[in-house]
């Protein structure tokens, strides 16, 4: 069931009247019942994993939590007859019965997850690398369905899982709330991928219908929906006609393909994102931001900062920081700063760490080489843009435009453009051709072309390009803002016929440019797939 | 106090650290800074910080660095 379908908008509308109409103790329930069959519907085979997930993952931070407790009755009832050594012996016996439970855990659930996304990718390239060898055996492809969402819930449950075991958040105590936190609709297939101290606040209610959360929720869902179908699906067309024909789109197209495919992912995962919030919100849950306005990135680590930011510190927090503190990494440090000098030795470990977690990130996102040299190329360039930060600061200090209009202009659309150009490896079929047809950029002065009526055999008429010109605009209009959703805050303080009249104009843009109608199938949100 | 000081002037020279507070909050150290800064203390205190411990609050301040040292000694 689709996010733009009409059978997902009466799901949602019929949710959310019984939401409240039902005790408000068993909203979370409700809940509850209505992701599952979210999930039932998109395929009944599904739940068997997720509930895998869900139970695995309740038990084993139950147990740890459990272990904590009782270490710290012990500590409490005999805390004056302990000696210091006594009480760091007894916390390294907790802390190795916990590991051995999170380990397990981690490896059930990480293996699945790896089982189900990259077995295939696996066998592939054991295959090429047989046909490499010269040889004809080719093994067997594994006839597995990705259950939908497995790289979200999988990673929000062992966030969990690993808060759990840090003693950041307690054990939740009832199987059914974890499934709740787990499995909820509107975040399961494309997240964010919410902590769970902080969906855990709201999450379960009780809630009271509250007309500001329902009406800024409804129109988050419209501004999404808007951006899904009236930007994202309608310059689909035009990406789809230059990459998927690249023998004849090339040098020019290829600028227009990646500026427009740039465009195509920020409306449709942001506007996915603004209906995951939307509902929400509607329901009285709060469901963290994903983005800060990514394209106002001075460079690539702060684009990082802004752009699905709760994968960003699912990464930094969980994988990142463990791998560079762990002790062969400090290791790693005190011996290459020994052959190495102190200013490059330091670098080794952090260099190795980014590599390895922008591999992570890259394999993430989907299995194939494409993803993966995409991941390793954003982690290059954070890697020479933090080498040549001393050459940034004696600039600077040279130089005193870092502040200057013209300056951040500048830093902002060098940005915009490395980001869009790494995007690439998302749009060609594979890694060779994706260098190849970059390079035509430089070597096919076709860019004429696009002034003398080639613009218009992309798929779109000059009506679609007007379309597509305001809504940038209205999404610019409304991006130029000083903090995430003041822009609806600004709209109430005026009369409420002009809000109302707002909404309308949205939701007759939505139904009358929106992508969508009789044979025309909306397309599927490009994070769905990871 | 001044040895930690002298780690922290080593990461960025023009940040008075003694004074300034919301060294994570406000984006003065990046998650490279932070590893660097973790293995120095491993280097020169013979301290792990360990990861449940890279949070902004154990990272705002010189103060809040040396709290964490002193306390991750004494464990």
């Amino acid at each position: 069931m689709l996010f733009t379908s009409y059978s997902f908008i009466a799901f949602i509308l019929v949710l959310f009247v019984i939401y409240y109409l039902v005790p408000r103790r068993f909203q979370w329930m409700l809940l509850l019942l209505a992701s599952y069959l979210f999930y039932f519907l998109a395929s009944p085979e599904y739940l068997i994993y997720i509930s895998l997930t869900t139970v695995s993952t309740f038990l084993a931070a139950f147990r740890i939590g459990r272990l904590a407790d009782a270490h710290q009755s012990h500590l409490a009832a005999h805390k004056s007859s302990l000696t210091r050594d006594e009480r760091k012996a007894g916390k390294e016996a907790l802390k190795q019965r916990q590991r051995r439970l999170l380990v397990a855990c981690m490896l059930l659930n990480f293996g699945l997850l790896a089982v189900m996304k990259y077995t295939n990718f696996a066998l592939a390239n054991v295959n090429g690398l047989l046909q490499a060898f010269g040889s004809e055996r080719q093994l067997a492809f594994l006839n597995i369905a990705l259950p939908m969402g497995i790289s979200f819930y999988t990673f929000q449950s062992m966030g969990y899982l690993l808060d759990v075991y840090r003693g950041k958040t307690s054990a939740q105590k009832n199987v059914f709330r974890l499934a709740l936190f787990v499995s909820f609709f509107p975040q399961l297939v494309q997240g964010p991928i919410s902590r769970y101290d902080e969906l855990a606040q709201t999450l379960y209610g009780p809630h009271k219908p509250d007309w500001t959360h329902i009406s800024y929720g409804l129109q988050r869902i419209l501004w999404g929906f808007f951006k899904k179908l009236v930007i994202a699906d309608r310059i689909l067309v035009a990406v789809n006609t230059i990459i998927r024909t690249p023998e004849e789109y090339q040098g020019v197209f290829v600028l227009v393909g990646m500026l427009f495919y740039t465009l195509q992912l920020y409306a449709d995962f942001t506007g996915g994102i603004d209906i995951t919030i939307g509902i929400a919100e509607v329901l009285g849950i709060r469901v963290q931001e994903n983005f800060n306005a990514p394209f106002l990135a001075r460079n690539i680590t702060d684009y990082w900062r802004r752009w699905h930011i709760s994968m960003g510190t699912w990464f930094r927090d969980y994988l990142f920081y463990p791998l560079s503190v762990s002790r062969p990494m400090l290791n790693l440090s005190r011996s290459a700063r020994r052959k190495l000098g102190e200013s490059l030795g330091k670098r080794v470990p952090v260099y190795l760490c980014t590599l390895i977690v922008w591999f992570a990130t890259g394999i993430w996102h989907g299995s194939s080489w494409n993803f993966i040299v995409w991941g390793l190329l954003n982690g290059v360039v954070i890697m020479v843009s933090q080498a040549c930060e001393p050459l940034y600061t004696r600039f600077h200090q040279r130089f005193q435009v870092k502040e200057r209009l013209a300056y951040r202009a500048f830093e902002i659309v060098r940005t915009t453009l490395l980001m869009s150009a790494i995007r690439l490896f998302d749009c060609y079929r594979d890694v060779p051709l994706t260098f190849r047809m970059f390079g035509t950029m430089f070597t096919t002065p076709n860019y004429g072309q696009l002034f003398h009526g080639q613009a218009m055999q992309l798929g779109l008429s000059g009506a679609d390009y007007l379309v597509l010109a305001a809504g940038v605009a209205i999404i610019v209009a409304s991006g130029i803002r000083r903090k995430p959703g003041s822009m609806r805050e600004r709209l109430e303080p005026l009369p409420a016929a002009w809000r109302y009249a707002a909404m309308y104009l949205l939701l007759i843009a939505i139904l009358l440019f929106g992508a969508y109608g009789v044979g025309y199938d909306a397309s599927q949100f490009i994070y769905n797939q990871f | 106090m001044d040895e930690l000081i002298g780690i922290l002037e080593g990461l960025h020279p023009d940040v008075d650290f003694r004074q300034t507070a919301g060294l994570i909050d406000d984006g003065v150290l990046d998650s490279f800074d932070i590893i660097s800064l973790v293995a120095e203390i491993d280097n020169i205190f013979d301290v792990q910080i360990p990861a449940a411990e890279i949070v902004p609050e154990n990272f705002n301040s010189a103060q809040a660095l040396q709290d964490l040292i002193e306390r991750l000694s004494d464990d």
